[in-house]
């Protein structure tokens, strides 16, 4: 569904700023697979999301999503195979439109935009409908604004976003860091039941090491723009906190210092 | 009671050049408000509308050819801003000033050299603007007919907009103007929803100019100067009046009565013998205290909230003390 192939990108190449950000990713990811990513800060995890939904261009390498290589596709139109929803919960929606208006625009993802008109009534059946398993009400307020919503509601309403039209991808770029514990849990969740439901492919960035552990059927941790660890199957599934905190030991050769990863 | 009559007996004038110069402040508000781009191009289409009818009338042209000419001028002003600012990279303000400033050579141009064109009302050298020929067509005399073109393309250009903005290329010109990185994750186009915007608001003011120089009889080069504070003061206005949370479609007419509020306040200062010269600077004067009115207001409310809690606690010190 997705296949990286020594891909390398440096911001700001040649300056004081220089950053190497992307050192040979090498990333084929199956139809089906909920990879979970985990590293320190800096690793390039953002990074890689932000490279494969084609925020900027790659210095060398190649991406494919769904077969077509993409490589040099702008971001909008590369977006009709990707669904993406943000850490910051204002980024995937537009506040100052309704939660049908925003959902409406997410509707014709890779599609044409006509003249016709934005909403349609069926649509908006189908929204309730859609809207209503997530409990947060949504479903009757379908003309708020979604300013008004809370952090929880504008992600819950980002993830439907992102998979209203079934992606090829779905980017997940740690969707929950950004809400309290307990709202978190849920949204997690909700993205758990979605991906499982509708058999979607995705990349989760986490700081969360036990939900890394907990979702998906693969786990990559990143260090300095590699990867260089990367499990699934059974031998993923019997992961302990314990063991990547080692793993990350051996890998670095120093203590494990980073707070928030060890945030469980 | 005079200066009462002489308002209302100037109140016509003030409504129909309200609603026309309504239509650039959509244009306005179009960038301003909808796409969140300050665009000073307008200053130039302005003119520009008004310079092209002038010179184009003046010189035998049918004033509705004239006047569909001007728009798709303006359009295209809106176009070089849009590429400067988008696919160039231009921040956006310049690149309205460099458009603007273009413009004013194209104006000399057009007017072959000359600062200003007349079209003459009376003698040999008479010709029609489309408000001649729709009072003729409509039996009625110039006033009326000024108002009832003014209200029909009000109400046209409101519920048209309307309509766009509620569309499925609409929905999302809107969404680039709230949250870029939102549009760009739906597919959207955010360089091509800001040129299409650009392109449409340049239209509205360049139609508001040609129809201003309509009215007036004669174009100038120099008649765009400040258009843009104007179309602001009417925005600003129309916000005062009816708020910022109704829906849609009374935001887009507030505009419209906002700008002939704003004709109304201009009619009466006249009146009252306030030197026209110094009217740019009234019209800054009130922008600048309608946007500042929310601040002051916020730095009054913050100093009575510190000085209520700091007295607390000088009260329970006192106490303490005693």
């Amino acid at each position: 569904m997705l296949v990286l192939k020594d891909v390398c990108k440096t911001f700001n190449r040649g300056s004081a700023n220089e950053k190497v950000a992307l050192q040979g990713i090498d990333l084929t990811v199956k139809e089906g697979d909920f990879i979970t990513v985990i590293g320190g800060n800096g690793a390039g995890k953002s990074t890689m999301l932000n490279m494969i939904s084609g925020a900027f261009p790659v210095d060398s390498g190649l991406v494919k999503i769904g077969g077509e290589n993409v490589t040099n596709q702008p971001e909008h139109v590369r977006a009709k195979r990707i669904g993406r929803v943000f850490q910051d919960p204002m980024k995937g929606t537009a506040g100052d439109m309704w939660i049908e208006e925003n959902l409406a625009i997410a509707m014709r993802r890779g599609k044409r935009r006509s003249l016709r008109w934005g909403v349609t009534k069926d649509e908006r059946e189908l929204y309730k409908k859609l809207l209503a398993p997530f409990d947060l009400g949504l479903e009757d307020r379908l003309q708020t604004k979604v300013s008004l919503l809370s952090g929880g509601q504008r992600q819950a309403l980002t993830l439907l976003m992102a998979t209203v039209q079934k992606p090829d991808i779905l980017l997940l770029d740690e969707h929950t860091a950004a809400l309290d514990p307990k709202t978190a849990a849920k949204v997690l969740a909700m993205t758990d039941e979605l991906i499982k439901e509708h058999n979607l492919t995705a990349i989760m960035v986490t700081h969360n090491m036990k939900d890394a552990i907990k979702y998906g059927n693969r786990l990559i941790m990143m260090m300095n723009g590699k990867i260089i660890y990367d499990v699934s199957g059974e031998e993923k599934a019997a992961l302990e906190v314990s063991d990547l905190l080692k793993k990350f030991e051996v890998s670095t050769g120093e203590e494990f210092a980073n707070d928030r990863m060890l945030l469980v | 009671m005079e200066l009462l009559a002489s308002i209302l007996k100037n109140l016509p004038d003030a409504v129909s050049l309200g609603l026309v110069w309504g239509i650039m402040a959509i244009g306005v508000y179009i960038t301003f408000k909808v796409l969140d781009i300050a665009d000073m191009t307008v200053d130039g289409t302005f003119a520009m509308g008004g310079c092209i009818v002038a010179s184009t009338v003046a010189s035998g042209w049918n004033p509705i050819f004239s006047t569909l000419f001007a728009i798709l001028c303006g359009m295209a002003a809106g176009l070089v801003t849009g590429i400067l600012h988008t696919k160039l990279k231009i921040p956006a303000i310049l690149a309205g000033i460099l458009t603007m400033l273009s413009l004013y050579s194209v104006d000399l141009m057009i007017l072959g050299g000359k600062s200003n064109i007349g079209m003459s009302q009376f003698g040999e050298n008479r010709v029609y603007t489309i408000l001649d020929k729709l009072a003729a067509a409509l039996g009625t005399t110039a006033k009326t007919t000024n108002i009832i073109t003014g209200i029909v393309l009000a109400v046209v250009i409101v519920m048209g907009l309307y309509w766009f903005f509620g569309t499925e290329q609409g929905c999302l010109i809107r969404a680039t103007g709230i949250n870029e990185a939102m549009v760009k994750a739906q597919g959207g186009n955010t360089d091509t929803m800001k040129i299409i915007g650009l392109i449409i608001a340049n239209g509205f003011v360049s139609l508001s100019g040609a129809l201003v120089s309509q009215i007036q009889r004669y174009g100038d080069v120099g008649m765009g100067t400040g258009t843009i504070v104007i179309g602001l003061a009417s925005i600003i206005i129309g916000e005062v009046i009816f708020g910022t949370k109704c829906s849609f479609k009374v935001r887009l007419a507030s505009v419209f009565f906002g700008s002939i509020i704003y004709r109304v306040i201009i009619a009466i200062v006249l009146l009252l013998g306030f030197n026209p010269n110094n009217l740019k600077l009234l019209t800054a004067v009130l922008v600048i205290a309608a946007l500042s009115v929310p601040v002051i207001r916020g730095y009054i409310f913050e100093r009575k909230r510190i000085r209520a809690n700091m007295k607390k606690y000088e009260e329970v010190e006192t106490d303490a003390g005693a």
